[in-house]
């Protein structure tokens, strides 16, 4: 549990975080030292059961205290800044801690014992072979506790792990069918029906193919850069129909480029953008230019529009463009490490407007989770 | 006679409405659509139909902004027609719905349809023919408004100490504090201090979400002054207010829709 705290990044754990696991270590010590009781006294014809389980029991807990307090600290200490694993300071401290904690405990723990049975005279007060069964008993649970915290802090990593790879999916599912779309399109698509039926269907059959991307862009890792255009030219010939005039869009993709693998819809909030903040609000619209091309090893990715550029669109009265550039970024950099990139900025030329630009490296070196 | 402004981007569902509206109130006069705010506003000055049906996502003014802006223009000369009913059209906006209903505002959602398109019909029918008096529906509209831009109000932004205004290869730094206010013009914003002004490359839209509300206080859609600042407010008959200003001779003019900030206490 403390764990669990550690990798959301909140320094302090709750009691009950702290509490449980104690509670645990602390059954499984004293199971652990009832066994040895059975066993020393298997193996010893000098004490009785109740005697070999007092002795076990205040040497084991002596032992288990000064061991995993100590490791507690130590990892506390090492751990300080926030990294590693909660609970376990290395194996440099670890086995010192171990050896050192189980002397002590070994000692007090026998003292403590021979008080509490009574037992006095001149016994002597170190056997070894005890000693040696409560070190090697020490290490072994020390070991035990170890590898079930462990065990512990990587089943919450896969499942932290899991839960954002299903967040992201989610997000890149809601920011291509963006409510207010799909909406309109479909305003547009019932009027239509009315007027000319045969332009409904050519409508329907763009939504319907734009659907089918989008859905299985959340399943597919990479399809090929021609398939993405296909999927754009879906979207904008939607928008289009919504649009008429005002949106001019132009593809460029060189054949030998069709080929290669992107990420599905990666270049789709770039376009949705362009349209909502660079021409939706310009009075006469503009140009969207959408191209492919090859610079050494990598693939330029390219989506242009001649509207308002990018300060004014940073305006007050269109929010949510950040969140679009947010998700492709997030997209290259999980799928591309420090491979990739996205550039947005004012068009170079005179007829102004917003520039994005993507590199992608032409050979991945395979995907990264 | 009863006419009706229709303000909407998009071809089809500007014809569509058209279309509807004519087919369930046929006594009803439709003025020529128009695809953008800025004409919308400009044509309904002009024009003065009983109804406004605006589109809220359009380019150049949203509907929210053709209404405040109709709000503050409407002539309200003896003799003039009364401020228009608003409709506003939107295809999908959670917040907004949510506004429109709270403030009780008529509101149509694209796709529009047709038993919808009537019941909205009947409500405006029943509202021109026990129409308030002038004053009363421009107060209620003005109302209503300025909750609707209360809501509608964009995230505050990371707050704006210095005005980096260039001229040339020369950029002035104006520190926000010394600014008496901010005035649009066209694409740009005047800047004007006690001693000089300065232009910058940017709309009072992007400026007004980096400045501190209660500091600078909008006072027209064109307008921002440094509350600090201000001498008096006289009221005058048209409800709107004359500003006069510490440190500058000219006054500023707080539309009515703004009015209502200068009350004595």
């Amino acid at each position: 549990m403390d764990t669990l705290t550690h990798n959301a990044g909140m320094p302090t754990p709750r009691p009950a975080d702290f509490l449980r696991p104690l509670g645990v270590r602390f059954l499984i010590n004293q199971a652990a030292c009832t066994l040895l009781a059975v066993l020393l006294w298997q193996f010893r014809v000098d004490i009785s059961l109740w005697e070999s389980w007092v002795f076990s029991m205040l040497i084991g807990n002596a032992c288990w205290l000064l061991i995993d307090g100590g490791l507690r600290l130590a990892a506390a200490w090492v751990n300080r800044d926030g990294s590693g694993p909660a609970g376990w300071p290395g194996w440099g401290w670890a086995v010192p801690i171990v050896v050192v904690g189980t002397l002590a405990g070994y000692l007090a723990g026998h003292s403590l014992a021979r008080l509490a049975l009574g037992i006095t005279g001149s016994h002597e007060t170190v056997q070894l072979r005890v000693l040696m069964i409560s070190l090697v008993a020490a290490l072994v649970i020390s070991y035990v506790f170890y590898a079930r915290e462990r065990m512990h802090a990587q089943h919450l990593q896969a499942v932290a792990a899991e839960r954002l790879a299903t967040e992201m999916q989610l997000e890149l599912l809601q920011s291509q069918l963006e409510p207010h779309m799909l909406f309109n399109t479909l305003a547009n698509l019932r009027v239509l029906i009315g007027l000319d039926a045969a332009q409904a269907q050519g409508m329907l059959d763009h939504l319907i193919a734009f659907l089918r991307t989008t859905l299985a862009s959340t399943r597919v890792d990479r399809h090929a850069l021609a398939s993405e255009f296909e999927a754009l030219n879906d979207y904008l010939a939607l928008m289009r129909v919504r649009m008429g005039q005002r949106l001019q869009p132009h593809f460029e993709l060189p054949a030998p480029l069709r080929d290669l693998p992107v990420p599905p819809l990666l270049l789709q909030p770039l376009v949705e953008n362009a349209i909502r903040h660079g021409l939706e609000p310009q009075v006469e619209g503009g140009r969207l230019e959408i191209g492919a091309r090859r610079l050494g090893d990598q693939l330029q990715l390219r989506v242009r529009d001649t509207g308002v550029g990018p300060s004014a669109a940073a305006a007050g009265g269109s929010p949510g463009s950040g969140f679009g550039l947010e998700l492709v970024r997030t997209r290259l950099a999980t799928l591309y490490g420090g491979q990739a990139s996205l550039t947005v900025q004012p068009a170079a030329d005179a007829e102004g407007g917003t520039e994005a630009l993507i590199l992608l490296p032409l050979r991945t070196q395979g995907t990264r989770a | 006679m009863t006419t009706a402004l229709i303000a909407e981007d998009e071809p089809l569902l500007a014809a569509a409405l058209r279309a509807d509206l004519a087919a369930l109130w046929p006594a009803l006069t439709l003025l020529p659509t128009l695809a953008d705010g800025r004409s919308a506003l400009e044509a309904a000055l002009a024009q003065q139909p009983d109804l406004c049906l605006l589109d809220i996502r359009m380019p150049a003014l949203t509907g929210l902004e053709v209404a405040a802006a109709l709000a503050e223009d409407w002539p309200d000369a003896a003799g003039s027609r009364p401020f228009p009913l608003l409709v506003f059209v939107t295809a999908y906006d959670q917040y907004a719905v949510q506004a429109f209903e709270a403030q009780a505002v008529d509101y149509l959602v694209k796709p529009v349809q047709r038993d919808r398109l009537a019941a909205c019909i009947a409500r405006l029918r029943q509202r021109l023919a026990d129409r308030a008096p002038q004053g009363d529906a421009l107060a209620q509209a003005m109302t209503q408004l300025r909750a609707l831009l209360g809501q509608a109000a964009p995230a505050a932004q990371p707050r704006l100490d210095v005005i980096q205004a260039q001229v040339g290869n020369l950029v002035h730094l104006v520190p926000v504090d010394e600014v008496l206010y901010f005035e649009a013009a066209d694409k740009y914003v005047r800047v004007v201090t006690a001693g000089r002004e300065h232009l910058i490359r940017q709309s009072l839209r992007e400026l007004l979400p980096q400045l501190d509300p209660g500091v600078f206080w909008q006072v027209h859609r064109g307008t921002v002054v440094q509350a600090r600042c201000i001498r008096s407010a006289r009221r005058e008959e048209s409800g709107k207010v004359t500003l006069t200003l510490h440190g500058r001779p000219e006054t500023l003019v707080a539309s009515r829709l703004y009015a209502h900030r200068f009350k004595g206490m």
